[in-house]
């Protein structure tokens, strides 16, 4: 499973560094997201995003465990 | 890690989902987007706004197909999973609306402009806060799901007319690109690197969608199935 996710984010982050990489012909902000961390932004997104799906997972397995007890009984 | 031999098999589509809306957060705001006036950076709101009405839509017609079931079953996991489906395309809706007002104040000047796809959404969404209510008053099972299915089907004609087709006609102007002969849209729906990020997010938001309504889904038929469980007990001990 964990070896699942890794590769997956790998592939992201492989991903995102092949986009940034392709031909910057218009200039956009590009400063800010070099220096203006711009990445920190991205990150607290990140931990706020994981932190729901964490909640959801937590809420799966109550809901299996009570599933699980239903059947049982 | 995994315990069961199924477990992608059955959890494969809630990871997808929460790996392509990661993607998007992390693609959307360090990728590359095209450089347009008054727009500028809020561009990127497309992948977080935009894509909220298209797993709205996606997940109310879900609901639409549970409704359907319905009819033709009568079972009443099917009127529940509509409801749930029909909550969770609300909570979409209202995410949606509320996004869109914020990226309105900073680019069309106003909090609500008075823009034909604004206010079709948001009678669009009274009519489904009316499905709510309309359910909540009614006490007896079989009828209220009739009820509700047969509504179900009219709120979601209604929203496809009060989103796509109604901002579309050419007497209305519209803010909205692709709207009200304002073809904005494709200027950077184009874009190709947006696409990259657009779509994934779309259809992770769809998923995520599906989970959230999935789980409160089954929590209700929990509960529901406990309540029978409980009644049947209770007419084998009367009998």
């Amino acid at each position: 499973m964990m070896k699942y996710l890794l590769s997956f984010l790998f592939f992201l982050v492989q991903a995102c560094f092949s986009l940034l990489s392709a031909g910057n012909e218009v200039e956009m902000a590009t400063g800010m997201r070099s220096e203006g961390k711009i990445y920190v932004v991205v990150a607290v997104l990140c931990i706020v995003f994981t932190g729901i799906v964490l909640f959801l997972v937590r809420l799966e397995r109550r809901v299996n465990k009570l599933e699980k007890e239903k059947t049982d009984l | 890690m995994a315990t069961q031999p199924s477990f992608i098999s059955k959890h494969w589509w809630k990871i997808t989902g929460a790996l392509f809306v990661m993607y998007s957060i992390i693609e959307g705001f360090l990728g590359k987007v095209p450089a347009l006036p008054i727009l500028h950076e809020t561009i990127r709101n497309l992948y977080f706004h935009v894509t909220m009405w298209f797993a709205m839509i996606f997940v109310l017609g879900g609901s639409v197909v549970y409704s359907i079931r319905y009819l033709s079953t009568g079972s009443v996991y099917d009127d529940l999973r509509a409801e749930h489906m029909a909550s969770a395309g609300i909570l979409l809706g209202l995410l949606g609306i509320t996004t869109g007002s914020v990226w309105a104040r900073f680019t069309w000047g106003g909090w609500w402009a008075n823009d034909p796809k604004l206010n079709g959404a948001a009678i669009s969404l009274l009519i489904y806060l009316a499905y709510v209510i309309l359910r909540s008053s009614m006490d007896e099972e079989q009828k209220r799901a009739r009820v509700a299915a047969v509504y179900n089907i009219f709120a979601f004609v209604l929203l496809i007319v009060f989103l796509m087709v109604y901002p579309r006609l050419n007497q209305v102007d519209s803010l909205h690109p692709g709207n009200g002969g304002n073809p904005a849209f494709s200027s950077y729906d184009l874009d190709s690197n947006m696409r990259l990020v657009f779509y994934p997010a779309v259809a992770g938001w769809i998923m995520m969608g599906l989970w959230i309504a999935n789980l409160s889904y089954r929590i209700a038929k929990l509960r529901y199935d406990k309540l029978m469980w409980q009644s049947e007990n209770n007419l084998l001990i009367e009998e």
